[in-house]
């Protein structure tokens, strides 16, 4: 990969970690719980992303990083009062640098009319002053630290003349030594611009006895024929201009007529301090009194020695790790458990007395094995703080657009879930919160009218519980008004209009595809981009998502996802002699019906009736081709629900018991086949099939009650191969 | 044999783009992520060169610089600067805390290259 494509990709990495801290420290001065540290962090973030911004030539971002900058030089040098709209200001900065970095980082264009708004404000916070240099990519100038010892009336012939003479006094003083400057590079890199002739004055070397080692008592006087120009050859000496005497002239060319009497000038100067500097060279190096004072000891400058009163978790030691390696760790420790499993099980077989030493041995085996998954399972753990960290901003926005006054408050932002499952919570968040802001809080005037305070409370919150991580969005707003819902769903013929449901059943049909009692559609939610689109991206994680509500107090959105993705909950089944397995998410219950309960279809279909409805009985069997024709009396029924919402009711043989798998990707070891999810290896180390809720579901409704022939003809195969 | 050059600067970025540009000059680069991490770092490399950021957590680019030169043992080792800032006073203040040269950020790879080999053969 070419590197500075690698280079650039940290880059923007990096930028995310900046912004982060960024908004963090804002958030901190804007509670009142900032130090200077804090302040300077800030400045460091903005810094950061300006200069590596300016080595990719992002332009745009860089001019506004700059003013944002320098309104921060402002606050952390203390010339700038920092009150709340000041912060608040601050704060719609950090916003648009994040806009700006992934504009730059996309590609995507950013929005100039906000930026202009943004940058006017900042460059009125920090007064007049930065007004001038908005929009200036800065240079490098010296100009103040030049300090011109010839009049140079060549300035306007200074382009490269063919083979011009220059003559160059270089005097060092011992300040030039002392900041590791070494003359002899300096006059190795004019060598490199033409023909250098070096003549050293060593006249004002003393002898040894009164020699200070660190003094100056050499001059050269240098003849270097060149076509640079001056500006090239005052670079050289950039770095020691003010630590040395220096001078660089050349003789006046014989062709210029025009000015006569100012030709004499500049020469008789150059002569005149030739011979000057020769004087006053041995007085030189014992009187160092350069113009400007640069003094060798050691200033007391504050060190900045660090004590965050607010980070203390960032001490520990960490590294990066390619996530590859990571994999196939986790890859090989879910080997490790399915041969210990198996192991188990031979043992089992082989009839070892119970309490045998092999026994005992066996279980050392088991909980090792248990903890390194534990532990293995936690390297690629993160805390949800990387996703809830956005949502501030999120509710700052959507507060705007609706006009309503909210405080986010978090809980157990440390709460750590797989890596795999972390990205993906991010957009199912942000739903909830723009439709808690949108939907359940009321405007400031009517929660006035009915005695609330007007700052509405959304509080999202993480917690583990039994194996699973919940997260919650909970607001204080009027809850769902459940008269609406049920008369909205019954109009769009989502329910029967005379169907009775409990208030929890009413409370869960916001989530069905299509539906929206929003009045008027706003811009954010209420586009039927809504719900319906969070439950599934949930239930593709193998979680769950429901609503609680309290009319008046404010509804509660629970979501409840596995630890990690790797690992699967399922319900061990046996279908026709094989063992499969049905994950446990789309599980709503198991069920034996009885005879009365199962009514025929056509001519090979069955329904079942159930809580006032009928739906479709699916025999796994005869779906997956194991066989032709159910017994529609043995068997247990599973209700299970897809991802749109559909109800059937899955039949199969046997329930073995419920457990929690590893999953083998199926496409990975042999090919994809439909209606099934992926694989794994039970104890008895036969293949097991993760059955396809959805696929099923979807090819029940096909032609009739299609089947998945592929299924059957898998298996035996993938036996050999293992 | 090779000259070692150390890097300070806390930005990823930054290290990554100034190793690049200088191994690609033939140099050896040894990194430091602020000034207490160059001082460790220090304690266990001979470097021939020292570039260091300004604006660094923990110990910025003056407090660094300072510190080095109060060793004896880096009294002559040039230092250069990277520096956004044009601010005349940062650059004489990094000069009289010791400083050989600074460097404009964002650098030219060109321009890094020539500004290293001015101090340091």
């Amino acid at each position: 990969m070419d590197p500075m494509a690698a280079i650039r990709d940290t880059f923007f990495l990096e930028c995310e970690e900046q912004l982060a801290e960024l908004e963090n420290g804002l958030m901190a001065m804007e509670a009142d719980e900032a130090n200077s540290e804090t302040v300077n962090a800030v400045f460091r973030a903005v810094h950061s992303i300006k200069g590596g911004g300016g080595a990719f030539a992002l332009e745009e971002l860089v001019r506004f990083a700059h003013v944002f900058e320098t309104t921060l030089d402002g606050v952390r040098a203390g010339r700038l009062t920092v009150d709340a709209p000041a912060i608040r200001t601050m704060l719609m900065a950090a916003d648009i640098l994040a806009d700006l970095v992934r504009a730059a980082r996309d590609g995507t264009q950013s929005d100039g009319a906000r930026i202009a708004t943004t940058v006017a404000e900042l460059t009125r916070l920090s007064g007049a002053a930065v007004a001038s240099s908005v929009g200036v990519v800065e240079e490098d100038d010296m100009s103040d630290l030049f300090q011109p010892i010839t009049v140079n009336l060549d300035l306007a012939q200074d382009k490269a003349e063919p083979g011009s003479n220059w003559t160059i006094t270089f005097a060092p003083r011992p300040e030039m030594y002392a900041n590791a400057n070494e003359a002899a590079l300096i006059l190795r890199e004019l060598a490199s611009f033409g023909e250098l002739a070096v003549e050293l004055h060593a006249d004002g070397l003393p002898d040894l006895a009164a020699l200070d080692p660190e003094g100056a008592y050499f001059r050269w006087t240098l003849r270097l024929q060149s076509d640079c120009d001056e500006a090239k050859l005052r670079d050289v000496f950039e770095w020691v201009e003010s630590d040395c005497d220096l001078d660089i002239s050349r003789p006046a060319p014989v062709a210029l007529d025009d000015a006569p009497a100012a030709l004499a000038t500049p020469a008789d100067d150059v002569l005149d301090l030739a011979a000057l500097l020769a004087s006053l060279a041995p007085t030189a190096s014992k009187n160092p009194a350069p113009a400007e004072a640069v003094p060798l000891t050691v200033e007391s400058v504050p060190a900045q020695t660090s004590g965050p009163s607010s980070k203390p978790a960032e001490v520990n030691a960490t590294i990066r790790v390619d996530l590859v390696r990571v994999d196939r760790l986790i890859d090989l420790v879910g080997e490790l458990v399915i041969n210990e499993a198996m192991l188990n099980q031979r043992v089992l077989e082989a009839g070892v007395a119970r309490a045998s030493g092999m026994n005992s041995a066996l279980d050392s085996l088991s909980q090792l094995t248990r903890e390194i998954q534990d532990s293995v399972m936690a390297i690629r753990a993160q805390p949800v703080r990387s996703v809830f960290q956005r949502m501030p901003r999120l509710v700052r926005e959507v507060a705007a657009m609706t006009g309503k006054s909210v405080r986010l408050v978090t809980e157990g932002e440390g709460t750590e879930v797989d890596k795999t499952v972390v990205e993906r919570l991010s957009d199912p968040l942000t739903h909830m919160i723009r439709n808690a802001i949108d939907h359940g809080l009321e405007t400031p005037a009517i929660r006035r009218e009915t005695g609330k305070p007007e700052e509405g409370v959304v509080r999202l919150s993480a917690l583990h519980r039994s194996g699973r991580i919940v997260i919650e969005v909970a607001d204080d707003g009027a809850g769902l008004d459940r008269a609406r819902i049920k008369a909205k769903a019954a109009e769009k013929g989502l329910i029967a209009a005379d169907a009775v449901l409990s208030d929890e059943e009413t409370d869960n049909l916001i989530f069905m595809p299509g539906f929206s009692t929003a009045a008027t559609i706003s811009d954010i939610s209420g586009r039927g981009v809504g719900l319906d689109v969070v439950r599934r991206s949930v239930q593709s994680l193998g979680g769950r998502i429901s609503i609680a509500s309290r009319p008046g107090k404010g509804s509660t959105f629970t979501l409840s996802l596995p630890l990690t993705l790797a690992v699967l909950d399922g319900m061990v089944v046996t279908v026709a002699g094989h063992t499969l397995v049905v994950p446990l998410g789309p599980i709503l219950e198991t069920l034996k019906p009885g005879r009365n309960q199962l009514h025929a279809l056509g001519q090979d279909g069955r329904v079942i009736a159930l809580r006032g409805g009928y739906i479709p009985v699916v025999d796994v069997g005869v779906s997956l081709g194991y066989r032709d024709r159910a017994d529609p009396e043995r068997g247990v029924a599973l209700l299970v629900e897809g991802e749109g919402g559909e109800r059937i009711v899955l039949q199969v043989d046997e329930i073995q018991g419920q457990r929690q798998i590893v999953i083998k990707s199926l496409e990975a070891n042999y090919a994809a086949v439909r209606g099934i999810a992926a694989a794994t290896v039970m104890g008895d180390g036969r293949v097991a099939l993760i059955l396809d809720v959805d696929a099923v579901i979807a090819a029940s409704k096909g032609d009739g009650f299609g089947t998945l022939q592929d299924a059957a003809r898998a298996e035996p195969s993938l036996l050999e191969m293992r | 044999m090779s000259k070692t050059i150390l890097t300070v600067d806390d930005s990823r970025t930054m290290r990554d783009m100034l190793r690049m540009s200088l191994e690609d000059a033939g140099f050896r680069v040894v990194q430091a992520e602020d000034g207490v991490h160059g001082l460790e770092v220090l304690e266990g490399e001979t470097p021939d060169l020292i570039i260091t950021d300004i604006n660094m957590p923990r110990m910025d680019g003056f407090g660094f610089i300072e510190a080095v030169r109060r060793d004896s043992a880096w009294r002559a080792t040039p230092i250069l600067v990277l520096t956004t800032e044009a601010d005349a006073s940062k650059k004489a203040r990094a000069r009289s805390a010791g400083a050989t040269g600074w460097i404009v950020k964002p650098f030219d790879p060109v321009k890094l290259v020539d500004a290293v080999r001015r101090v340091a053969a």
